[in-house]
């Protein structure tokens, strides 16, 4: 009888990395056409941009580290980090900014501290805040909403060409303005509803526009839980700790008023965030209840920093700060092993 | 690091020269405190000490040439008095002997800066005082200043600081390059005639601000790591592929007959 050689698990299932990757892909479809339908084409193009960039800096990193070439680029991953910054940037971004933010993120972020699996650092966030406090000028002209007074959404042939001006810069009319959050966190003296005016930025609960992208993410998110792609603990740990944040500095609609929660958690990238940058498993805590710290100190970071802090959005930076705690978390935070009871902790040294 | 690199090179190939110095040491290897200084055993490549100015104030070439200069003329001399005193700091009081003599050495450096190079000095600031806590002096004074002739502690102290300002002003020239796209920029704060040193090295440069922010200090520091580190092992590689070449002709060891 001829016995297979094989180590325990015996069980496989057909999630390995590269379907992981293509689910988590899929899942941003609901944001991205969201994204697309109030931004314009530009945020296709530069997804688009991102996943040539992306591949090429692995395919490089690959053949530097004499690794097989199929197999690395096979698994998706980077792609996966390829599409959250292709999502995060402004849609009119030039085709530098997507050069310097992925190829950082791949080479840097990733293969230099080992690879898929041994980085500490979300290669996304490192991306983004690389070119957040590089390119500030770049890195906030977004475009304001279709639907928002006096916005004008670029078709795709003007995304294109101001994206990529190869024959100088083709002067392509845009007004670019500053995000919803942004503009709350910028109000001198004003109230809330004396900026909150019919044909402003501001819609029914956010940002026009930004409200359906979330949504949009929400959706791709629940997509992932429900093909159990991700844990539930991080995406409702963070969302409800800043859901408690927003209530508990909510402060009204007056001049002292930090928007309402519902502002917060449909606002920038919260759900993005929620279910797909923050749920990487590789730079999150390990166990279920060091998951759910992981996620509560993302949802108040994300709030203090937009509430009190410099950037009018916190998402990339509030995870990078939980990357560093994970480790922490991890070693205060040790699930029970299978077959020992809560009372052996004490007793049992280190066996 | 062009020198430094050629410097290791002749480490590699060379005998040991011996050198008959003062009566106390009977050998001396210049050729061997030169490379160990500027390579082999080089203070932030190898030994990763001073970190602190060496990130800090690698903003720019000038900024790091300033500091460099100013390390090494420091570390030179202290090393020469601290070897000229050997014998009468003995083990109880070595220390703050050591300390009091690099305190004196960087005042004067400090005063020589607010002299003729003043712009210069309130730039640098606090990382002037600062080289007194160098660890690379301290360590230079107490492990091998201490224990050897005057001339040999003072030429220990020149590469040691030789080899730390190298890989200040590599470090100043990649991350200013990246950071504002000029090489040289601003060099007249350091030397009067270098006024129009400034080399625009990419035109219409927007400016990659983190190349300047510390964290640019922290990534171009580790890659000139990794890269001495590289060479370093291509070396050893090289070398133990020429020493393993099997002999031609046979291995048979004789044992009779004449052997001439």
């Amino acid at each position: 009888m001829k016995l297979a050689k094989v180590t325990s698990p015996h069980l496989h299932g057909n999630n390995d990395t590269s379907q992981v990757m293509k689910l988590v892909i899929l899942a941003t479809l609901p944001g991205l056409i969201a994204l697309v339908w109030f931004f314009g084409w530009g945020v296709l193009i530069n997804l688009l941009w991102a996943w040539v960039v992306a591949l090429g800096c692995e395919a490089l990193v690959v053949k530097i580290r004499k690794r097989p070439l199929g197999y690395y680029l096979n698994d998706y991953s980077a792609l996966v980090t390829a599409t959250l910054i292709g999502l995060a940037l402004p849609p009119l971004a030039p085709w530098w900014l997507t050069v310097v933010g992925v190829g950082f993120a791949i080479i840097i972020a990733k293969h230099l501290y080992g690879g898929l699996g041994s980085n500490p650092f979300n290669p996304a966030a490192v991306g983004y805040v690389v070119l957040l406090i590089s390119f500030p000028v770049e890195m906030s002209s977004w475009l304001p909403a279709r639907g928002v007074e006096g916005a004008i959404t670029p078709g795709f042939l003007d995304s294109l060409k101001s994206i990529f001006p190869l024959f100088g810069n083709v002067g392509v009319d845009v007004i670019t303005q500053a995000t919803p959050l942004d503009q709350l966190k910028q109000r001198p003296g004003l109230t809330i509803s004396e900026i909150w005016l019919p044909g402003s930025a501001f819609g029914r609960f956010a940002g026009v526009g930004w409200e359906w992208v979330n949504i949009g993410f929400l959706i791709g998110g629940l997509f992932l839980l429900f093909r159990k792609i991700i844990y539930w603990q991080i995406p409702v740990a963070m969302l409800g700790s800043l859901l408690l944040m927003s209530l508990i500095f909510w402060g009204g609609s007056g001049s002292e008023g930090h928007g309402s929660p519902l502002f917060h958690l449909l606002s920038g990238a919260t759900m993005l965030c929620a279910f797909f940058i923050a749920t990487d498993p590789v730079t999150a805590a390990a166990s279920h209840r060091g998951r759910l710290i992981y996620g509560a100190g993302i949802g108040v970071l994300i709030y203090v920093i937009r509430v009190w802090g410099n950037y009018p959005d916190a998402v990339a930076f509030s995870v990078l700060l939980m990357n560093f705690c994970a480790p922490l978390i991890d070693h205060y935070v040790q699930p029970r092993t299978y077959g020992h009871s809560k009372n052996d902790h004490d007793k049992s040294g280190d066996s | 690091m062009a020198t430094s690199v050629e410097s290791g090179k002749i480490e590699g190939d060379s005998e040991a020269v011996e050198l008959l110095d003062v009566a106390d040491t009977p050998s001396v290897d210049y050729k061997q405190i030169s490379s160990d200084g500027l390579w082999t055993k080089n203070a932030a490549l190898a030994q990763l000490l001073g970190l602190c100015p060496l990130l800090a104030v690698s903003g720019s070439v000038v900024n790091a040439l300033g500091l460099g200069l100013a390390t090494m003329l420091v570390l030179t001399s202290s090393n020469l008095v601290v070897s000229l005193i050997r014998h009468q700091a003995n083990e109880t009081i070595r220390l703050p002997v050591f300390v009091m003599i690099i305190a004196a050495l960087t005042t004067c450096v400090e005063l020589l800066m607010q002299a003729f190079a003043y712009e210069l000095y309130q730039i640098l600031g606090i990382f002037i005082p600062l080289i007194v806590t160098n660890c690379i002096i301290l360590g230079r004074a107490d492990a091998f200043a201490s224990k050897n002739p005057p001339l040999v502690a003072a030429l220990d102290g020149f590469m040691m600081g030789a080899g730390f300002a190298l890989v200040l002003v590599a470090l100043g020239m990649i991350r200013e390059a990246l950071g504002l796209g000029t090489l040289f920029a601003n060099m007249d704060l350091l030397l009067p005639f270098a006024g129009n040193w400034e080399i625009t090295v990419i035109h219409d440069y927007s400016g990659f601000l983190l190349a300047i922010l510390p964290p640019g200090a922290f990534i171009g520091l580790g890659l000139l790591i990794a890269l001495k580190n590289n060479i370093d092992d291509n070396r050893a590689q090289r070398k133990a592929a020429r020493e393993d070449a099997p002999i031609a002709g046979s291995k048979r060891v004789r044992v009779t007959g004449n052997i001439s």
